[in-house]
């Protein structure tokens, strides 16, 4: 082992405190190193995955990351400070300068929803009344924009706007969540929200909690296994994925530990569905990813909950214990003679950390840069373990498989995409929100499902997808939203997003900001994506500037679209041109309104 | 993968050729083999692939997006294009992107690659928007070595020869993220008070000048560095009996640099302070 080398900077008592309370007595160190094969990363094991713990609890603590708490946290993980340095630096969340102030800061999220909500007037309020502001990308609150969020020193983190502040730890205090399709029958993936009190196990059995466990415990592995594939899920947190084929690889890995993971980290500009279900039905989500480790083999689970969601991570945590004082979780899970377990991760602050190899070495204590693939995460994936990861909306479909058979699943939605799909509608519509519908709904449906649209235009725009995603135009309302309906039109239904603008919004602003988001969120590893992303903005605004396109910036923006596509280490590079493009082939830029 | 344990060798084609190599041989080596010149600036010899700058990508028929061919091995019955339109296109990108934001003077090869793909790292800076830069200064901290991040491509060779690959330092790591990010220290400390035991394998490593020996940076400063006037003259370091060997290439009678060759089996390339600095007490320095 080598030694490590420390600058003379000392921790105050408060931060010693704080560490050691977020690294407990796991600091053991072990330093073997294991290669992952071509991948060029070499992850330290042992007490490394602590590193994103202890960063928070130094942050929290005093509002930054100090030399002193660096150096103490690293003395205790045995983590290079400079590495330790170029990981708190990754994330929006953590300062590494003194801010000379203890005050919470508010971040207001500028994202397209919020932008056009009026995101700029609420900051000019906020500093007019002495508030810290930090320009935020999208919150997942994009249903109730502008958007805010709380980080506080040495108090909890908020988010203004809900109204449990309580941090899920008092039921009495939480009043239920309202959804607009409250008490529809049909409903598979939101039944229980707004009717079940996330904070109770109790409440949670009495409207059929666990019993798509039991079923899968008496079921047995490799028919759950069998019932997914036949199911025909597919990922939901973008790529579409078939869920049985990864379950399947993972679950013929023997030899090594495995993990399932939980795909928490939701940062698509546009999205939040996976936040409204973790707060308000957070045991689905333990339950779901407990019949994921058992099904593919793996002890252990992870939840990877972004930084921005304090409710949802403290939900997740109630629903942990209480399924873990129930012996549903821990050895013999359940009964089923196996162990399985859960540890929940916070992200900090950046939306590369859900791409799933950006994720694991976020939880590894790296920086959270993705790594090309092969090897997928099924043979390569947390701490080089074979690793199933999914998203929470893909993790609850399994419940309902699980219970009532592939048959009964793919009852609904089309052939190629069964099944229904949680959208997040937002933007221009009356009754913005999260809607559970069935694969195969058109787009024109679904904005009259949301209300219609409100304001004084008419349709401008939708962008489908996400930020990731691409604009559609007004002879776009027939499109039927199904995987395959999706992809032949060239554009994807991604995280569901469906942000609806109309003909009084200033699109060339909107626009803009994507691209500025991209610069932003770029890892910065790869250089078509790192570059890429600042030139292609660049662009943009010499366009919004001179309100006009020009052949010569066309060319630009082509260019470097087609790099981006192609040679991005990650989907973050490759999708960091789509919606751009297919902005300025609709003529949303440039053309006033 | 196609390619199973139990072969020895695979076969592919690259460019229209049929190529045979050994398992596991990545499609650059690959691309050696079939006598096909590939632009590198991320990989080398002898640290681990980390795949980041994408000037070597190549086509492989099948797979969507392009490969890099310095870190992905050969597999039976690829087809691989290097020269494609695709090929070219990102490759000229990547030298252009590169070019447009730090300063390629000194970048070994660079130059023939840029003419090559007639890359023109100019179109993005225009008068009504200057293209941003990295726009670091020079660290001088100590006259051994120097820091210019202007000339900083984030190829990561300088952190892994630092860390995992060569000294098991870990004095300096990429700090900060996308644009914005840098090779520092922890805080940015300067390298006297960090971890660094100057060895100098990050100057050895790095492919653009912008760490390189204060005598080399003093020279160029003086516009005195003549590397086509340098002899290099090879010897054994004689600090202690591991024998590594030393090149010491000197200019005028004083030695300007000390490297050590790259397929040396012993150092491959990596010395420590005793080897890569010492000369310095033969001119009476510190
Ligand atoms: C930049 C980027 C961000 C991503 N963010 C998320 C995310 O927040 N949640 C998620 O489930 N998947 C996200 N993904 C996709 C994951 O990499 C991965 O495909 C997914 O978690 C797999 O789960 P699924 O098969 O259930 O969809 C992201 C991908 C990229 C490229
Ligand atoms: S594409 Fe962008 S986000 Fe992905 S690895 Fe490259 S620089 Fe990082
Ligand atoms: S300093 Fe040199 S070796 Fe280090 S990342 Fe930059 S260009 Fe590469
Ligand atoms: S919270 Fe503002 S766009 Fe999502
Ligand atoms: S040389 Fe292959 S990616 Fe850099």
């Amino acid at each position: 082992m080598t030694d490590l080398h420390f600058t003379d900077e000392r921790p105050d008592p408060a931060e010693v405190t704080a560490a050691d309370a977020a690294i407990g007595d796991a600091a053991v160190v072990v330093t073997e190193t294991e290669r992952l094969v071509r991948s060029g990363t070499a992850r330290r094991r042992g007490s490394r995955h602590l590193l994103l713990p202890a960063l928070h609890a130094l942050q929290h603590v005093r509002g930054w990351i100090s030399p002193g708490g660096l150096n103490h946290v690293c003395d205790l993980l045995q983590v290079p400070p400079a590495e330790a340095y170029g990981v708190a630096t990754f994330y929006e969340m953590f300062r590494t300068d003194d801010p000379g102030h203890t005050d919470p800061v508010t971040h207001v999220c500028v994202d397209a929803a919020c932008q056009i909500a009026g995101s700029e007037a609420l900051i000019a309020e906020l500093e007019a009344f002495g508030t810290h502001v930090r320009r935020s990308p999208c919150l997942g609150q994009c249903e109730r924009g502008p958007a805010t969020f709380v980080q506080s020193v040495a108090a909890p983190d908020f988010v203004p706007a809900d109204r449990d502040r309580t941090m899920g730890t008092v039921s009495a205090d939480a009043e239920p969540h309202v959804i607009s399709q409250q008490g529809d029958p049909s409903l598979r993936l939101l039944k229980r929200v707004g009717v079940v009190d996330p904070t109770s196990l109790d409440s949670y059995r009495t409207h059929g909690g666990y019993e798509a466990l039991a079923r899968a415990i008496t079921m047995g592995p490799d028919a759950v296994i069998e019932a997914v594939a036949e199911s025909g899920l597919s990922g939901r947190g973008g790529a579409a994925f078939p869920t049985g084929v990864k379950w399947r690889a993972v679950a013929a890995e023997q030899g090594r530990p495995k993990h399932v993971v939980a795909n928490c980290d939701e940062s698509e500009p546009g999205t939040f569905k996976d936040r409204v279900v973790m707060e308000n039905d957070p045991f689905s989500v333990v339950e779901a990813l407990t019949i994921a480790g058992l099904a593919t083999g793996a002890e252990s689970g992870w939840i990877y909950v972004r930084g921005e969601y304090p409710l949802a991570a403290a939900r997740l945590l109630g629903a942990i214990e209480q399924a873990r004082g129930a012996g549903l979780l821990g050895p013999d899970a359940a009964g089923s003679g196996h162990t399985f377990g859960i540890e929940i991760r916070r992200g900090a602050g950046a939306y590369i950390c859900g791409e799933e190899t950006a994720l694991f070495a976020s939880i590894e204590g790296f920086r959270g840069e993705p790594r090309s693939k092969p090897p997928f995460p099924t043979t390569h994936g947390l701490f080089g373990e074979p690793t199933a990861i999914n998203n929470p909306e893909t993790l609850l479909n399994v419940l309902d498989i699980v219970s009532h058979g592939a048959d009964e699943y793919r009852s609904r939605g089309t052939e190629q995409s069964p099944g229904t799909k949680l959208l997040c509608l937002s933007g221009r519509v009356a009754r913005p929100g999260v809607y559970e519908v069935e694969f195969g709904i058109t787009l024109g449906q679904v904005l009259e499902l949301a209300g219609g649209l409100t304001g004084s235009g008419e349709l401008r725009a939708v962008l489908l997808g996400g930020a990731a995603g691409s604009f559609l135009g007004p002879d776009s309302l027939d499109l039927a939203l199904t995987i395959e309906d999706t992809r032949a039109a060239g554009t994807t239904l991604g995280s569901g997003v469906v942000m609806v603008f109309t003909t009084d919004v200033d699109m060339t602003p909107v626009v803009v900001r994507i691209a500025e988001f991209f610069r932003d969120e770029s890892c910065g590893q790869c250089v078509p994506c790192r570059v890429g992303t600042v030139r292609q903005h660049e662009t943009l605004v010499r366009m919004q500037r001179a309100g006009s396109i020009t052949d010569e910036r066309m060319v630009l923006v082509d260019d470097i679209a087609r790099v981006m596509v192609d040679a991005s280490i990650c989907g973050l590079g490759q999708s960091a041109a789509s919606a751009v493009t297919s902005a300025l082939s609709l003529g949303l830029i440039g053309k006033p309104a | 993968m196609t390619a199973t344990e139990t072969e020895t060798t695979v076969s592919l084609t690259i460019d229209g050729r049929t190529v045979e190599v050994v398992a596991g041989t990545t499609i650059h080596k690959a691309c050696e083999a079939a006598g096909t010149d590939t632009p590198t600036l991320c990989w080398a010899e002898n640290l681990t692939p980390v795949n980041v700058c994408r000037v070597c990508v190549v086509e492989v028929e099948g797979s969507r997006a392009l490969v890099p061919s310095c870190a992905r091995p050969a597999e039976d019955a690829m087809v691989v294009h290097t020269d494609s339109e695709r090929v070219r296109h990102s490759r000229r990108m990547v030298l252009e992107f590169l070019g447009s934001g730090v300063d390629l003077d000194q970048a070994k090869d660079l130059a023939r690659w840029i003419e090559e793909y007639g890359a023109d790292p100019t179109r993005y800076d225009q008068p009504d928007l200057p293209a941003v830069t990295i726009n670091e200064p020079v660290r001088i901290q100590d006259d051994l070595y120097i820091r210019d991040y202007d000339r900083c491509v984030l190829c990561y060779k300088c952190v892994e020869a630092c860390g995992d690959d060569a000294q098991h330092t870990f004095a300096i790591a990429v700090a900060g993220r996308g644009f914005g990010a840098r090779i520092s220290t922890e805080y940015d400390i300067e390298l006297p008070d960090s971890a660094c035991v100057y060895c100098g394998n990050c100057i050895a490593v790095c492919p653009t000048g912008a760490i390189q020996f204060k005598s080399e940076f003093d020279l160029r400063a003086a516009a005195d560095w003549r590397p086509d006037e340098q002899t290099v003259t090879r010897t054994v370091c004689s600090y202690c009996g591991v024998g590594c060997n030393l090149d010491l290439h000197v200019q005028d009678g004083r030695i300007v640099k000390v490297t050590s060759p790259v397929d040396h089996p012993i150092t491959h390339g990596h010395l420590c302070i005793k080897g890569r600095f010492g000369w310095r007490y033969v001119h009476g320095g510190r």
